[in-house]
């Protein structure tokens, strides 16, 4: 009820900041145009759109963290290329849920977050929840059909596929599937990023771990069994694995993202960690994240802007330099604007990536939930 | 971060205070309006909105709000439940644990005649109380982890030691809570005047008999108070469990943030608020036998 109240004030006090009399009639009307805006078309191509944005001079973004799929490198792009318009980043370790509550919370705020990179259960409840304005973007016809919004409410943007880091030094012997990773030989060893009820990739590696024993994405307790018997074996440390217990050897084998487990191989080559790669041949499970435009985005043409940047070529390819395999990649290749050299250097897999549908992610959540602690305790 | 709760009701009691006549008058509760209206400020409210949430529904599309016992009672099943009782077990446990040895430390301060141990000691529990959180965590991984400098010097590792597991946690809290223990009982073992035990000693009483008929009685309610404090810190905390064992240790702390901010399951705000509510009345439910407790043993004080 607090809230509501304290958003009630900000509302008036920002809504009376907004009604400044000196502000052109012609810039009002143009801000009003990009918040129904559902392409670049709208404003007359991307100059009119570029021209808007600069005009609003800033964009709100939440939950980017610098070292996560190269978005330090993206923000300083963005911010060099349209050297007018400010980014303001908030919170960058922020969980989907705190951006959903950020958008709710500061509705019509000028804090606003106005663009978002959600899970995507949260860019799929959020769209129901109509908190999301639809835009497509110019290379919108390029996103495979099964990563978008119909609507253009969300898109996939980037992902990766689950995979097992290795500290090479520690381990005589890189496991190179969940199998493997029953061996005794990896006693007090395989970590996760984090709890699979709160963590999206520790959730990954779970529905990877269900696929490698026999479970399918409608079932997901084959992945939670196999966790069980992990810590039953001593196998499983439930410490979180972050860059610091990377480096410092005490998840030396950690199952994460191939985009974060490479950066990690780049960040500490120099410090003495020897961190192997490897994507599991018998649990292939990818997600990719998806990015929305706040419907009350504060900076709406900037907000627009941004996904643009974000789905060009130059965009599309700062992920790839992340490690991160970005939506359009597969239409990058086939016309050849993708960057060889980093595709190389990805993590190699078989296949192409299957994705589950929004009833078996939620049956597999909810049976997570329920099983998990019983499970590893 | 594993905030300590400040100690309003853990010192004085046993101190020669108590004699004071207190004032009694119209206008004594005007002198903690000042603090009543903080307390409703600061307290009432964000209790007022957690209810709230904890027994309604909001539809997403809709925007209408209905009452519901939903979130109450999914907070009291499965493994919600389990987190609950996980919590409990692992802060009376190490609440017992800590109190104990607390005490035992404290006298051992109180009785030695070097002062200079007695700053020491007061000092370091001062800052050992107040080490909480995602530093304690990784202090400790460097430490007494699977890769920890201890572990390996000792070989813990094959004596089965386990530093991500419930009792690796409750050491862990251990190390601040023995420290806010001494804290808190201090100050109470010095108001235990030589002379009662020189008095007991002439009437021939042994040492054990001073404790249970003279020192325990008068001491009681600041141990209570202390295990009361002690059981809330480690009730109340979240930083070092999460980044200790993750989810395999329940605790209602953590199912709390899996619900408020995750990034796997969606809709659970209500049901870590009903979480919240659990909380407050389980440590409600502890004051509740606290106070009339402790108002048993400070009649003996008169």
């Amino acid at each position: 009820m607090s809230v509501l109240l304290a958003t009630a004030v900000l509302t008036a006090l920002t809504a009376a900041c907004g009604a400044a009399p000196d502000e052109p009639a012609a810039a009002a009307k143009a801000g009003a145009d990009a918040k129904t805006a559902t392409s670049a078309a709208a404003f007359g191509g991307v100059e009119g759109l570029v021209a808007a944005a600069e005009k609003e001079g800033e964009l709100n973004v939440i939950a980017l963290p610098p070292d996560w799929a190269n978005y330090g490198e993206i923000i300083k792009a963005f911010e060099a290329k349209y050297p007018k318009i400010k980014i303001k980043s908030e919170n960058p370790d922020a969980s989907s849920s705190d951006e959903i509550a950020a958008v709710k919370s500061r509705k019509g705020q000028d804090r606003a977050p106005d663009v978002l990179d959600l899970g995507i259960a949260f860019a799929r409840s959020g769209a129901d929840e109509g908190l999301f304005a639809p835009y497509k973007v110019e290379a919108w016809d390029k996103i495979p059909a099964g990563q978008k919004d119909p609507e253009g409410r969300w898109y996939n943007d980037y992902g990766g596929y689950i995979s097992i880091g290795c500290d090479a030094r520690r381990i005589p012997v890189c496991p190179q599937t969940f199998a493997d990773l029953l061996k005794p030989e990896y006693k007090g060893k395989v970590a996760l990023n984090g709890n699979p009820t709160k963590s999206g990739s520790a959730f990954g590696g779970v529905y990877a771990a269900a696929l490698a024993n026999k479970g399918s994405f409608g079932d997901i307790q084959p992945g939670i069994d196999f966790f069980g018997q992990l810590k039953k074996s001593g196998n499983f440390i439930p410490v979180e694995s972050t860059p610091a217990t990377v480096e410092k050897g005490e998840t030396p084998i950690s199952i994460d993202w191939d985009y974060l487990n490479a950066g990690y191989a780049d960040q500490f080559k120099d410090k003495g960690v020897d961190w192997k790669v490897a994507v599991p041949a018998d649990g292939v499970y990818a997600q990719y994240y998806s990015q929305a435009i706040n419907k009350d985005a504060p900076h709406p043409a900037a907000a627009r802007l941004w996904m643009e940047f974000l789905y060009s070529t130059e965009g599309q390819n700062l992920w790839l330099k992340g490690y991160a395999r970005p939506v359009l990649l597969p239409a990058m290749t086939a016309d050849g604007t993708a960057d060889n050299g980093l595709v190389a250097k990805l993590p190699k897999v078989e296949g192409t990536p299957a994705f589950p549908a929004s009833a078996e992610l939620d049956k597999a959540k909810a049976t997570l939930a329920e099983k998990w602690d019983k499970a590893l305790s | 971060m594993s905030a300590p709760a400040p100690t309003p009701h853990t010192t004085g009691t046993a101190g020669g205070s108590t004699t004071r006549r207190r004032r009694r008058g119209p206008r004594t509760w005007l002198a903690a309006l000042p603090l009543l209206v903080f307390t409703a400020l600061c307290f009432g409210i964000p209790l007022g909105a957690l209810v709230f949430g904890a027994v309604t529904r909001t539809d997403s599309r809709s925007g209408a709000t209905s009452l519901t016992g939903e979130h109450l009672a999914r907070s009291l099943q499965g493994p919600y439940l389990g987190s609950l009782i996980g919590s409990v077990q692992l802060s009376a446990l190490t609440a017992l644990i800590g109190a104990v040895l607390g005490v035992l430390i404290a006298q051992a301060v109180v009785t030695s005649r070097s002062q200079g141990l007695r700053n020491a000691a007061l000092t370091a529990s001062g800052v050992l109380a107040n080490f909480g959180g995602v530093p304690l965590a990784f202090a400790f991984i460097a430490t007494l982890g699977i890769s920890g400098v201890v572990t390996r010097l000792a070989d813990l590792g094959s004596l089965g030691w386990d530093l991500y597991s419930f009792t690796g946690l409750a050491v862990v809290y251990l190390y601040f809570l023995i420290p806010l223990m001494v804290l808190a009982t201090v100050p109470a073992l010095d108001g235990l005047r030589p002379q009662w035990r020189e008095a007991a000693q002439n009437a021939g009483a042994t040492a054990w008999q001073f404790w249970r008929h003279v020192g325990l009685p008068v001491l009681a309610p600041s141990l209570l108070g202390g295990f009361v404090l002690l059981f809330g810190t480690a009730f109340a905390a979240h930083a070092t469990a999460a980044a200790l064992v993750g989810g395999s240790v329940p605790l209602v702390t953590l199912k709390i943030a899996d619900a408020l901010s995750g990034n796997v399951l969606t809709g659970q705000e209500n049901v870590a608020l009903a979480l919240g509510l659990d909380m407050i009345l389980i440590a409600g439910l502890v004051m509740a036998v606290y106070l009339p407790l402790q108002r048993r043993s400070a009649r003996w004080l008169r």
